[in-house]
């Protein structure tokens, strides 16, 4: 395995072999460790199934409402033990999770869309409208359509409506839940150069779960890769494309060229038979 | 002017200020189902509860005296004093933030993500509970309301509608105080769910609870606020209901005349509940004078439910109810 983060790096957030149980039966991570460096893009690789959106959800504290658990390990944010807190508790620390699916609220506006992510603030409306401002600027497609009700605004728009309503809440970090789902390829380009232009300029970690290795590795500066409710590799992004093995399994390309899909799923069925 | 149609015009005013009762009783349901996805059953008992707290701070009662004279041996009914009408229903306020926050608490909280027939018979729990416990409080005898508005015949409109078309109306005060009141309750709820912050949360929670978790908004403070909203709304209620029909147990079962009312309005819709109550009250004052002498009367009583059981075959989503949004 490689090295885990660069020394000059600080740890935002440090996730030690915790292990999540729905239901009281269902486990779901089998022992997940991972870091996220300040300042950093950090993205969480695996297909469907694997844990990426449990562990985000055991970060924000929104498992209890699913009826799961954290039942072995720990979660800390800035060397704290965040454990039993509220996801309000979380926001007011800066961690705010974007769902998957977006989860926009259909019937308020744009506008009151953005406005629900200030919902913790206590800084007075003046700086509030000031970060409505920056948003816009960032995602200049919402302030054309402010006015309307998000449940008619396009997926890219809903997707942005529920970034930008993350950033209302003055995030330290935001952990991105699968952006590309049901995006056209264009429009995935156009999301993750925000996220990364709002990473450069605003400071923003990502933690970023997604299914499309390719894009997410391009991003990214660190890279883990989840199987069935464990890591089962890590290292930077440049790296890990790189490697063989993620170039076989992920991005579907090998020393043969391109396989087709059928080809790869068995090979890898082999592979895991053998190993 | 025809006999006739001036009969009907003053019927029909009536049935308006009849309806304007049932839009409140309705609107109470309509704010938890928004929020929560909870079919309050106990909307109506909470409006008896209400009512029965505030006759009981203004006479200066003794809660619970029944019990507490029964146990100790005592002989106390009464405080001795009067409170002022204004201050009482301030202190029901109070109460019923109160009721709303131990319901949560002790309730909804240890519901959350169940299924809603679950919660609906929670729901009913509660309403036979309170029912009990309103007694058990302040006693079951049948109570007077006087918080001072004005109640008899409105002889203005009597004298002036008398001398234009030679027949004067019979419009009660007290419906026209129970319309003023609405009217203004309404337009303060548009504009706190519109305008306030809290009011926007409120909303985000009735749109998705898990997004609404996710930036932060506390989905139990929410919906403390919705109940206690709702035990507002239920106070005014009981004080309109109990003004006219006295303080008691039937006082609850307005709630029956509010579920047609949610029917033909929709469940999540305020103006719907106004609407609906609206025609719902013209509707069955209208039938009952046009059709009624017909039929032998009585017609009051079934014609809301009819009228609600054909909405139900032709649009089950009420004439307000939330449009599902599908984009295309």
């Amino acid at each position: 395995m490689l090295d885990t983060t660069d020394a000059d790096q600080k740890t935002l957030l440090e996730i030690n072999n915790i292990e999540v149980i729905y239901n009281h039966v269902i486990l779901v991570l089998k022992g997940v460790s991972l870091k996220v460096a300040e300042g950093g893009i950090t993205a969480l690789l695996g297909g469907n199934g694997a844990g990426k959106t449990t562990t985000l959800k055991a970060i924000s504290n929104l498992l209890h409402s699913e009826r799961g658990e954290v039942t072995k390990g720990s979660i800390a944010y800035r060397g704290q033990k965040v454990a039993g807190l509220d996801p309000a508790d979380m926001v007011r620390r800066g961690v705010i999770q974007v769902m998957e699916g977006r989860h926009c609220f259909e019937h308020l506006t744009v506008e009151e869309n953005l406005m629900t992510g200030a919902y913790t603030r206590r800084d007075g409306k003046g700086v509030v409208d000031e970060d409505l401002e920056k948003v816009y600027s960032y995602f200049p497609r919402l302030k054309e359509r402010r006015k309307s009700q998000a449940g008619y605004t396009s997926g890219g728009e809903q997707q942005m409506t529920a970034i930008g309503r993350a950033l209302m809440s003055r995030p330290e970090t935001i952990l991105l839940d699968e952006p590309s789902m049901g995006l056209a390829p264009q429009l995935v380009e156009e999301i993750f150069g925000i996220v990364k232009n709002l990473n450069e300029k605003e400071g923003v970690s990502f933690l970023l779960a997604e299914q499309n290795t390719n894009v997410a590795l391009r991003f990214a500066h660190y890279g883990y890769i989840l199987e069935s409710g464990r890591v089962v590799m890590d290292g930077p992004a440049a790296e890990l494309r790189e490697n063989p093995d993620v170039k076989e399994f992920y991005l579907g390309v090998s020393e043969e060229g391109r396989k087709s899909f059928r080809d790869v799923r068995s090979y890898r069925r082999r592979k895991r038979w053998l190993s | 002017m025809p006999d006739q149609l001036l009969f009907a015009i003053e019927v029909t005013l009536n049935g308006l200020m009849a309806g304007v009762l049932y839009a409140l009783v309705a609107l109470g349901f309509v704010l938890i189902y928004k929020a929560s996805g909870i079919f309050n059953y106990a909307q109506g008992v909470m409006a008896l509860f209400a009512a029965l707290t505030l006759v009981g701070i203004m006479e200066g009662q003794v809660p619970f005296s029944h019990l507490i004279n029964a146990i100790f041996g005592t002989e106390i009914h009464h405080f001795g004093w009067h409170v002022p009408a204004l201050a009482a229903i301030i202190l029901t306020i109070a109460v019923m933030v109160v009721f709303a926050w131990l319901v949560q608490v002790l309730i909804f909280r240890h519901l959350v993500n169940q299924e809603p027939i679950l919660l609906f018979m929670a729901t009913i729990g509660l309403a036979y509970f309170l029912e009990g416990f309103g007694d058990l409080m302040w006693g079951s005898d049948i109570k007077k309301l006087d918080v001072g508005l004005p109640q008899g015949i409105n002889g203005w409109i009597d004298q002036t509608t008398f001398d234009a078309f030679g027949y004067g109306f019979f419009i009660d005060n007290l419906d026209i105080s129970a319309t003023i009141v609405a009217i203004i309750l309404v337009a303060g709820l548009i504009i706190f769910s519109q305008y306030t912050k809290q009011g926007r949360a409120l909303r985000a929670v009735a749109d998705d609870h898990q997004a609404a978790l996710s930036v932060g908004i506390s989905l139990n403070f929410i919906w403390v606020l919705v109940w206690s909203v709702a035990g507002f709304v239920a106070l005014v209620a009981g004080i309109m209901w109990g003004a006219k029909s006295g303080v008691q147990f039937s006082l609850s079962l307005i709630a029956l005349k509010a579920l047609p009312v949610l029917m033909l309005g929709g469940f999540t819709s305020i103006p719907g509940a106004i609407v609906g109550g609206l025609i719902i009250g013209v509707g069955e004052k209208l039938f009952e004078f046009l059709i009624g002498p017909m039929v032998g009367g009585a017609t009051e009583n079934w014609f809301a439910y009819v009228l609600a059981l054909l909405f139900l075959v032709f649009r089950p989503q009420g004439l307000f109810g939330e449009k599902i949004i599908e984009r295309v």
